[in-house]
Parts: structure tokens; sequence; C-alpha cells
């Protein structure tokens, strides 16, 4: 484990719900999301890490986010794990407020799983057609 | 047919000749707003991934791009070697080697690609056609070695499909040669006429904390003095095993990213021929049956930046999550801030500076900000960036030495 990771989880260490190593310089740690916003700049401003990208899973125990960020300095890619487990109205505090890398991605995520950002600055659809049905989320897994 | 249409979701990767559409508000001459509009090509494939068997998704993701079509099914390969324990304790050592040849021998081809066409679009036909030239030996290479000049089909989980024979190295060593020279002509052509510096240099400046807050990757981050690279920050293949430099400038105009993929060519080069000098005899495949349920990132350098794949797996034969994010996703977002306070004859070539697809710059409209009113299309805009080339060219010419 490099020192980013470990300075990471020495500030959070209160919130950290469960953390692992998966394999080299490959590190899941998970959240409950109301403090997402908080270590995903923290990451960001403090640490210097970049921002690399989000992916969004309809998993059975709800819609589950990992935001991927990347410490160029040692290789190393750190992923924030967070779900959200009322699958009607998932919603979660939007992190492209603190660097416009998130913009797109939280855009996707909104429209192909239905997953409502607050706060973000532009939440309109970006690879489907603007005409798109509202409530339809091509990702969802059928229930 | 019913209404009930499952539309397909998947990656967006806009890289040449795809279609995306980029809204230019203009109070005069100049760029004051843009909107960015993608999801033309928007095909599904993160969808079509989880239906595919492992074997197949190498060959899904490769058909994303023509152009990075050894980065995609490469990444997605680690991504399932993450899971499996990781690149190096999986892969036999000489399949090591190979994909590291075929992906810089990838990075030329599509450095030479752009180079080309950012010549055209500022006038400068015959740097195309030279740098055009020079990329025909390099494709037939590609097909001596992967049967195919685009679409290489190597990597896939475990190893890589065809061994690179001894007939083809004094094949690649002699086009390799060719291209060392013709980078030597190409640098001379960029750096010494001031034609070109006049007109690429400040243009479509994207500083380097805007660099950092977009996320930029590759060489776009690169000219900005981001000093990334995913080769040496997170190696795979045999990248730390051979001696090679990242390409940095601290500009971050047009100028600097086409140095940077210039000065990269040589790198390639050079990483390309210390591989078959080291490359070991052996085996080229682990022959690996099943992935075990897990989750892995897979991540390389592609020619535009960090390409990103991140597979789920439950232990059968299919990805049950498949999430890919090619490097110009991150790039043409950036456009929103590099673009703004150009002029209008500048956007064409800063638009194209992250190397996106060239399409896209042909569906540029520029709207009047107060009619709301198109006033130019894409071909009007490459006639006017070409022009202020001539103008340039004319003005420098006027005055005495």
């Amino acid at each position: 484990m490099q020192e980013t990771v470990a300075k990471f989880r020495e500030k959070f260490s209160n919130q950290v719900i469960k953390s692992q190593e998966k394999s080299t310089r490959r590190q899941y740690i998970e959240f409950l999301p109301p403090d997402i916003p908080e270590a995903a700049r923290f990451l960001f401003k403090d640490l210097n890490c970049r921002f690399a990208t989000a992916s969004g899973i309809d998993t059975p125990e709800g819609i589950e986010i990992l935001y991927h960020f990347s410490d160029d300095h040692t290789g190393e890619v750190i992923s924030l794990r967070t779900i959200l487990t009322d699958k009607k109205d998932p919603q979660i505090h939007s992190i492209a407020t603190i660097f416009p890398a998130a913009e797109w991605i939280e855009r996707e995520i909104w429209e192909l799983l239905g997953v409502k950002f607050i706060g973000h600055p532009n939440l309109k659809h970006l690879l489907l057609i603007d005409d798109w049905p509202e409530g339809k989320h091509p990702l969802r897994k059928k229930e | 047919m019913s209404h009930k249409v499952i539309v397909p979701i998947g990656p967006y990767h806009p890289l040449q000749e795809e279609p995306e559409f980029f809204r230019l508000y203009v109070e005069g001459e100049k760029v004051v707003d843009i909107d960015i509009v993608i999801g033309y090509m928007h095909r599904g494939i993160e969808e079509l991934s989880e239906h595919k068997h492992f074997d197949q998704v190498a060959f899904l993701v490769e058909r994303i791009c023509g152009i990075c079509s050894s980065s995609h099914p490469y990444a997605f390969v680690l991504a399932v070697e993450d899971i499996l324990g990781g690149e190096r304790n999986v892969v036999p050592e000489r399949a090591l080697y190979i994909r590291t040849i075929v992906d810089e021998m990838q990075r030329i081809h599509s450095h030479l690609l752009w180079l080309g066409l950012a010549g055209h679009f500022i006038g400068y036909n015959t740097v195309w056609m030279w740098a055009w030239k020079y990329r025909e030996p390099l494709l037939e290479c590609f097909e001596a070695i992967c049967g195919n000049r685009n679409h290489y089909a190597m990597s896939k989980i475990g190893g890589v499909r065809r061994d690179i024979g001894e007939a083809h190295i004094p094949v690649l060593e002699k086009t390799l040669d060719e291209l060392s020279r013709a980078s030597d002509m190409f640098k001379g052509a960029v750096m010494d006429d001031p034609v070109i510096q006049a007109r690429l240099k400040g243009v479509g400046v994207l500083t380097h904390k805007q660099a950092i807050d977009w996320g930029t990757v590759g060489p776009t981050a690169r000219a900005s003095g981001v000093n990334i690279d995913v080769r040496r920050d997170d190696p795979y293949g045999v990248y730390d095993r051979v001696s090679w430099n990242v390409i940095l400038q601290k500009e971050g105009d047009v100028f600097a990213k086409t140095i940077v993929r210039i000065l990269e060519l040589y790198e390639s080069i050079s990483i390309i021929r210390q591989c078959l000098k080291k490359m070991p005899a052996g085996a080229i495949d682990a022959d690996i049956k099943d992935i075990p349920a897990g989750e892995g990132i897979g991540r390389v350098e592609a020619p535009r930046g960090e390409c990103f794949h991140y597979i789920r797996s439950d232990g059968t034969n299919r990805p049950l999550r498949h999430k890919i994010r090619a490097p110009s996703y991150m790039n043409v977002a950036s456009n929103k801030v590099a673009a703004i306070g150009q002029t209008i004859s500048d956007t064409t070539i800063t638009l194209a500076a992250v190397d996106p697809c060239y399409c896209c710059t042909e569906r540029v409209a520029v709207l009047d900000k107060v009619n709301d009113k198109k006033i130019m299309n894409g071909w009007d805009l490459i006639k006017l960036s070409q022009g202020k080339t001539k103008q340039v060219r004319e003005s420098l010419s006027a005055k005495p030495e």
C-alpha cells in the first residue's frame, strides 16, 4: 500500500465502510453516499489524484457507483465505492461541482441508470436523444 | 412492431471521421461559448459486451475504434488479467514483448495520421500527403504480422494470437529506419517553419490547471505540462524494461501538442527496436480457460491518452459489467475551455488538436448569437483556416529579414 492511500484512509478512518486491496495498485474503498463528495475533494485537491472516470452498476443491493481516481505518482487506481439502496429514486451529490472532469460521466450515469446527481450544473442527455422517454434507463437490469 | 425496443447502450468513442457536433457561439470573430453534442456514434458496446463471452469481447472492443484497435482489446485483457492475478503473473514473456511492439506500432501510425490531417486543416497538404505516405509501409508491416492493416486481433486473455516471425523482423526494422528519417523531416518541417509557428503558437491554449481540472490525458495533457503517462506510471507489457522518455511541453497550445506527438514518434521507434532485440523465445499464450468472479481495472496509454476498462465478473463466461472510457471522452470535453476566446479561423485546428474525430469539425456550425442563425459550415471553416495560413505566410514573406 502506498503513502497516498494510507493518508486517505487515515483522514477518513471513521467514514470508510470497507477497504480492499484487490491486486497490486488497485484499491477499492467503500463509503456511504453522503461522504463521497468530501472524499473525492480530498483525493483530487489534497492528494493530487486525477479523476479517471466513474462507473455505475445495477446490482440487486442497489445502484452501485465506483469513482475511479488515478494516483499518477504511484500508478495506483483508487476506486471509491458507494451503493444507493433506493433503486426507485437513487440520488447522490454531484462531484462535477468540484472538478468539471466529472460533468460528462455524471450525465451519462443519470441517463443510463437513472441516478440523480444533486447540484450538477447541467444535468441533461449526453449520449441519448433529448426526447428520450422519461424513466427508461437502458443499463438497468430487468427485475 | 412493439414500441418496447431495447436500445443498447455503450461507450462513445469520438475518433476520426465520426460524428460529433460543436455549436459555436460567436461575437464578431470571437468564440464566446461552445456546445459539444455527442452521442451520434453511440452503439451500445458496454451492453453488448455483457452478452458476449470473454473471448468474443476482445473482438468487440477492438471495433470501438479502427485507429486504436490495439489499445481497447489490450486494456480489456489487462482488466481480466487483473482479476486473474496481474498480466505479469499470467502472460508468457514473449507475449508481453509482442503486445508492446504492436501497441507502439499503433501509436506511430496514429500520430502520423493526425499529423497529416492537422497539416491539411492549416493548408499544408504536402504534410498530409507525406505523413500518410510514410504511414503506408507501417500498415503493410501490420498486415504481415497480424494479417490485417487495421483491427489486429492480437491481444487475447493470457497472451497474443500470433507470433512475430523471424522473417518479419528485418522488414519491420527497415520500415523503422525509414520512419526515423521521415520523423527528422517532419520535425524540421514543423519546428523550422515560421508560418506554422505563427499559425499554431498561442492558439487553443489549455493551461496546466485546466488540463488537470478537466481530467485530460495523453498528448493533450502532456502538452500542458501534466506529467502523466500510463506506460510509465502503471507499467504494463515491457515498458519498464526498455528505456524511453515521457515527452512534455509547457505551453498547452496547438504547437506544443504537435511537438509532443512528433517527438513521441522517436520514442516509439526506439521502444520497438529495443523490444525486437530483447524479445525471448517461448510460448505466446497461457491458454486461460475460466475467469473467476471478481473485478478488475485495465488501462493502457492509447495514442490519445489513458484508455480505461473496468470489468466485473460473476464467475460465468460473460462479464457482468464492462465500463469503457476512451481517452477522447476526457479530451473532447476540454474543448469547452480551449476553444473559447479564439477566432473562428483558429477553432478548426483547436478542436482537431486533441486528435478527436475530424468529421466533427465538418459538422461545426457557426451561429450568430443575436439571430441564432447558421452562418457557416465545416468546409467554410477549413477554407477560412487555410486562408489564414496563406495570409500569415504572405505577411511573413513581406517582412524584410
